[in-house]
């Protein structure tokens, strides 16, 4: 059984001020399988990832990721292990080029970086990997331009490349295809299915035909509660999902 | 390769590449560089090596609020205990003038790691406030211990003979030692800002959550940067105090601090020029304006005003921005 778990939450529990953001949250997540967070507003699903992730740390509950309890685990460690997340906001550095961003993740991951006294060109060997992840992401005429400069789609793009020059085994999306147009969405639909060939994904997601597109597993959270889980065509039966979320949202 | 082409297609809006641009830096260096040599036969040399300490602190400063994002309220410590333990190396224990600077640096550096290791767990105005606490706290300490000399901070302090073999009390060679220090130093923080660790140092002031989702320990790298900018403050402090013979309170004291940053902000913050205009423009103000006594202070204060208001890239930083190259 946990050999296929690739993650594992028991009772996670997020409370603020006596408000249960996160309320015994239990979640399994298959390796190589594509899972989605579904869930109204406020229902609890960024604090969940930021939980996951140890942006923030749980009331009560266990994390377990690969067998490891991750509970106690600082940010960056956890990142290390390989379980690497993406922000609602994209999250890119604005005022380096598409090149550099994609750099300083395969910097982290090949050291060195603590180099003070050597020069900066020592980085240019990550060039050439850097440019293959940029044009696996339909980047590569971008390669010079700075992130803050971007098309909007196009920096989710480049956050996603830069995620994948760790070669993390599990990624988190947090609302991948927010504020998208319909090409770009289709276009980071395409790049997530592809992605997951070989690696694990759970999503936070607000586009349902994005989420029945790509998802091999459900879940929906109401109110820091998980609702129902399973694939679209359960939980899209499911009568009170449909009250609670699907029956505003589901043409 | 047709890679190496891809990275140079141009951006969509960029200042159009030439000699003069890509190489903006290389030249200002260049003028700088012979600008000093060939200062001291038009002024005092005094002057223009205690100005070469101060720009070489404000520097190590910058380092640190212009490249990291952190604003120390307390660089007062490193400067002025470097000076403090460089000085008295080099009257109590005799040690030539290159280890007496080398024991004042050392002990900034250690002061660094003690400090940083603290305040870089806070942010904001809440890291200003802890280096500042921690800046009095030790100068209170150099007003009641004997090493520092209390009120009359350590005097007299010999020059010495570099290496044991040459007089720096020869102006021509202490000159030449000073300007090697502060080239040095330039460069050495130069480097530092574009090496791997700058990159990362940037990657973290641009979005320090996505740096550290990446897998980056940025408390770590703050330390280091933090510690550097200590030590270097302490190279400046330690020179200081061999070339004008005096370590005092007031190289220890809050005002210290704050001049520091005042230098910084009139050249340029993260500009690496910027410090070292700013310190000139600064120490000018207050020898032409000595005669004015303590208004100097009530004019340094309309400049801070007027920087924060007017211009506030400072300096270098507005002719940068005017010219679209890097300073």
């Amino acid at each position: 059984m946990s050999e296929d778990i690739i993650l594992q939450t028991e009772g996670l529990t997020k409370e603020f001020a006596g408000f249960a953001a996160v309320g015994g949250v239990d979640l399994s997540v298959r390796r190589g399988s594509i899972h989605a967070l579904i869930g109204p507003n406020g229902a609890g699903k960024t604090t969940c990832f930021n939980l996951l992730t140890k942006f923030l740390s749980p009331t009560s509950g266990r994390i377990v990721f690969n067998d490891r309890d991750i509970t106690a685990m600082q940010p960056a460690d956890v990142a290390r292990l390989g379980l690497v997340r993406s922000f609602q906001i994209s999250a890119v550095f604005p005022h380096m080029t598409v090149l550099e961003n994609v750099r300083i993740a395969l910097q982290r991951l090949r050291g060195g970086s603590l180099d003070f006294w050597r020069s900066k060109s020592v980085l240019d060997q990550y060039n050439a990997r850097a440019l293959e992840l940029i044009d696996d992401v339909g980047l590569a005429d971008y390669a010079g331009w700075t992130a803050v400069e971007l098309p909007y789609g196009r920096k989710r793009a480049l956050e996603i490349a830069t995620t994948l020059a760790l070669d993390p085994e599990m990624l988190l999306l947090d609302e991948p295809t927010a504020g998208m147009g319909h090409e770009d969405i289709a276009r980071i639909a395409q790049l997530i299915k592809r992605v997951s060939a070989s690696r694990t994904v759970l999503m936070v997601e607000h586009n349902l035909s994005v989420v029945a597109d790509l998802s091999d597993t459900i879940t929906v959270l109401t109110r820091g509660r998980v609702l129902a889980e399973g694939d679209y065509a359960t939980v899209s039966n499911n009568p009170e999902v449909r009250e609670a979320y699907m029956g505003v949202g589901h043409a | 390769m047709d890679t190496q082409f891809e990275i140079k297609a141009a951006p969509p809006h960029g200042a159009s590449p030439s000699v003069w641009r890509d190489n903006s830096e290389t030249i200002l260096f260049v003028i700088m560089a012979v600008g000093l040599i060939v200062a001291p036969f038009f002024t005092y040399p005094l002057f223009l090596m205690e100005a070469m300490c101060f720009a070489l602190f404000a520097c190590a400063f910058n380092l640190l609020i212009g490249y990291v994002g952190l604003l120390s309220f307390g660089h007062a410590l490193y400067f002025g205990w470097g000076a403090y333990l460089s000085a008295y190396a080099a009257k109590s224990w005799g040690l030539t003038p290159e280890l007496a600077i080398l024991t004042g640096t050392a002990t900034a550096a250690l002061c660094g790691v003690v400090a940083g290791s603290l305040a870089i767990r806070r942010q904001g105005i809440y890291f200003a406030m802890i280096t500042l606490a921690l800046a009095q706290m030790m100068y209170f300490f150099a007003l009641q211990v004997k090493l520092t000399g209390g009120e009359d901070g350590i005097q007299a302090v010999p020059r010495g003979f570099l290496f044991g073999l040459i007089d720096l009390r020869n102006e021509a060679a202490m000159y030449v030692v000073v300007l090697a220090i502060f080239l040095a130093g330039f460069l050495f923080i130069y480097r530092i800002i574009h090496s791997p660790f700058g990159e990362v140092l940037k990657a973290i002031r641009e979005n320090e959550p996505r740096a550290i989702s990446l897998g980056y320990k940025t408390e770590r790298y703050k330390l280091i940067a933090f510690v550097l900018s200590a030590t270097l403050a302490g190279l400046a402090g330690s020179t200081k105090a061999i070339v004008v013979q005096l370590a005092s309170l007031t190289d220890v004291n809050w005002p210290m601090s704050g001049e520091v940053v005042l230098m910084t902000l009139v050249g340029g913050l993260g500009t690496i020029f910027g410090p070292i205009v700013g310190s000139f423009v600064i120490l000018v103000m207050q020898y032409k304006l000595s005669v004015v006594g303590e208004w100097v202070l009530v004019i340094q204060g309309a400049i801070f005003v007027a920087c924060v208001l007017l211009f506030r890239r400072g300096v270098i930083g507005e002719i940068a921005a005017k010219l679209r190259i890097k300073l």
